[in-house]
């Protein structure tokens, strides 16, 4: 409980550096109106739209009016549509929460056998060929390949990954194939890191001495791997998976881009696109809402995985 | 001191490499000793010397790459260890031969617990299920003497001290009642005030269940106290071998009398100063053409840094490898 008040004054911090960036964005949204012809022809003068929207008040004003908007939960609205931000926000957050959390589960997936494969059979063919993988992975932006899984497939078998998103809640089938494959590429690129890691802290575990004990003990390779070196190994690995996050996120802002997949990425694009502000900093927020949340969540699973963080 | 007919466990002429070529290392150059039934055999010599290595290679723990037994026969209950498949060796050990390390603090695991730690070896060898190992476990742990074994298990090793690790390693060995326990300097850690403790509890358990005991350590105290058999290691080779008694009456290599000039004894002549051994321990990389102790012995002749001695009898049971022991000495 304690950790979780220590996130106010973070956020606080995050809140104030999110708003004033936004407003270094250069164009203006009120420029970006007035230049489009439906709304020229209501004939909105230009101080009118600006006093509407509430950008005409000094700066520390418009914050604090929009941090006391916060704490009662209401996030703003959306300059162009006048929907409540925290409305737009959380249809989007499951989308990107779930390709998040997919893509996750397929870098694990990926990055820990491959990572304990190569450290037990250090130096020989398969660890090369592993590392090699790995350096692969690392060198080819998600950007690419995402576009490459939507290119070639399409002009050999004629398939490409479907566009017109279908909820979870509708259909979870059709939703997971559609998932599958933006998740699957956003996660290989995630799991380039997460396998050298594990490889390195195993191969720093397999020296240690508890493993030469156990050993000893008459226990065969797969005992001493699974149950004596991997939790060992883990611990950093979590730590490092924890700071992948922010880009984990990232990533998604690009990767829904390709796919065309609506979540906070896609919504991001569009509302910077559009220089609506409190979109923006909705965004951000949540955004950084949720990292420091799973850095909470890594921090606390230190003491699932490591004893003496448990009882200090 | 067995007089057993054929003994427990025969190391005949093992050799231990690191590394190839040019740059490997004789680590164990040709040592050969026995272990009997119930016996307590002492290692002794200075780091460095392969009386580490030479454990290590008895239940093939030597990590390899780089290292690899070269030759040589490590006979145990019959079988030759260094024959045997990977399958057949993980069923010796912990079970037939078990291992005590000479680092408390790091040779437990620190995040599973005590109890699995010792009940382990039961579920592996004996395939009980894990309540009943830990059963076992809890008996094993009140048999080194820690008061509370119940609450005992489900701690972890970082909740103990170093002395109290050491029990739950020894319970740890003790957990497949092995015929074979090698201790690798088990008390070098450790407190000095809980260095006898350790030793006695360990002496006591192996006599009670008639398990031999191979004790690595470079404190000749030690060995004093609680050996039957000496093996002195200089070098990676073995130098003097007797029996305690006769070792400690009659030591015949200069290097074994240097070390115990080097060692306070109470039941000698308290007022005689200590005489530190000069020089080095040797570079097993590159080991002198003769005598490895030759550079640091005063009695050396030039044979002596020439032509290397063969351990050669000299007494009942008592061998050593030093030309001024050999007759044909000139």
């Amino acid at each position: 409980m304690r950790r979780l008040l220590a996130l106010i004054p973070t956020l606080l911090f995050a809140s104030l550096i999110v708003f004033a960036t936004v407003r270094m964005i250069p164009g203006d949204v009120i420029d970006m109106m007035l230049s489009q012809n439906d709304l020229a022809a209501d004939k909105l003068s230009r101080e009118q739209l600006v006093q509407a929207l509430g950008l005409d008040k000094p700066m520390a004003e418009q914050y604090l009016i929009w941090i006391a908007g916060i704490l009662k939960g209401d996030f703003g609205q959306s300059l162009w549509q006048s929907t409540p931000v925290l409305e737009l926000v959380l249809q989007r957050l499951p989308v990107t929460f779930e390709l998040g959390v997919i893509a996750l589960a397929v870098g694990l997936v990926i990055a820990l056998p491959i990572g304990v494969y190569s450290a037990v059979r250090q130096d020989t063919v398969g660890d090369f060929l592993a590392r090699s993988f790995s350096i692969l992975l690392l060198a080819v932006p998600s950007f690419w390949m995402g576009t490459m899984v939507m290119v070639f497939p399409s002009i050999w078998w004629g398939w490409s990954p479907e566009v017109n998103y279908v909820k979870f809640g509708d259909d979870p089938i059709q939703n997971l194939k559609q998932m599958i494959v933006p998740a699957m590429v956003l996660g290989a690129s995630l799991s380039a890191v997460t396998m050298r890691m594990t490889r390195t802290m195993m191969l720093e575990v397999l020296r240690q001495d508890y493993i030469r004990t156990a050993r000893a003990k008459g226990l065969n390779q797969r005992l001493v791997i699974m149950r004596h070196a991997l939790r060992n190994a883990l611990i950093p690995v979590i730590t490092l998976v924890g700071l992948q996050a922010p880009l984990l996120i990232g990533g998604a802002i690009v990767i829904e881009q390709i796919f065309v997949i609506p979540g906070m990425g896609l919504l991001l694009l569009e509302a910077v696109n559009q220089r609506d502000y409190p979109i923006i900093t909705g965004v951000f927020l949540t955004v950084g809402l949720a990292v420091m949340l799973i850095n909470l969540m890594v921090d606390l699973s230190y003491g699932l995985l490591d004893p003496r963080v448990r009882t200090r | 001191m067995t007089t057993a007919a054929r003994p427990l466990l025969s190391v005949r002429n093992l050799v231990t490499r690191f590394g190839r070529g040019r740059g490997a290392v004789t680590a164990v150059d040709d040592v050969s000793f026995d272990v009997g039934v119930g016996e307590t055999v002492a290692i002794v010599g200075e780091s460095g010397s392969g009386k580490s290595v030479t454990a290590l290679s008895i239940l093939r723990l030597i990590p390899s790459p780089p290292g690899r037994i070269e030759s040589g026969e490590i006979l145990f209950e019959g079988r030759d260890l260094t024959k045997l498949s990977e399958r057949e060796i993980m069923e010796i050990r912990g079970n037939r031969i078990a291992m005590i390390f000479q680092e408390p603090m790091s040779s437990l695991n620190p995040v599973l617990t005590v109890g699995l730690q010792v009940a382990e070896p039961i579920n592996v060898h004996r395939r009980k299920p894990w309540d009943a190992a830990l059963g076992t476990a809890k008996q094993l742990l009140g048999r080194v003497r820690m008061s509370d074994a119940e609450s005992r298990l489900r701690a972890y090793p970082h909740q103990f001290s170093g002395g109290m690790r050491q029990r739950a390693m020894i319970a740890m060995a003790l957990a497949c009642e092995p015929r074979l326990i090698i201790a690798d300097e088990p008390t070098t850690a450790l407190d000095v005030t809980v260095q006898a403790q350790i030793l006695d509890l360990l002496k006591d358990l192996a006599q009670g269940s008639r398990c031999s005991l191979i004790l690595i350590t470079h404190d000749l105290g030690v060995v004093a106290r609680y050996a039957d058999r000496v093996v002195v290691m200089y070098g990676g080779r073995v130098v003097e071998q007797a029996p305690a008694r006769e070792l400690y009456a009659n030591p015949r290599h200069p290097y074994t009398r240097g070390l115990m000039a080097s060692v306070p004894r109470l039941d000698g002549d308290t007022s005689k100063r200590l005489v530190p051994i000069d020089g080095q321990p040797p570079n097993l990389a590159r080991l002198p053409a003769g005598c490895a102790f030759a550079p640091r012995c005063r009695q050396a002749t030039d044979l002596c840094h020439r032509e290397r001695p063969a351990l050669a009898e000299i007494g009942p049971q008592h061998q050593t490898a030093c030309w001024l022991e050999t007759p044909a000495h000139v």
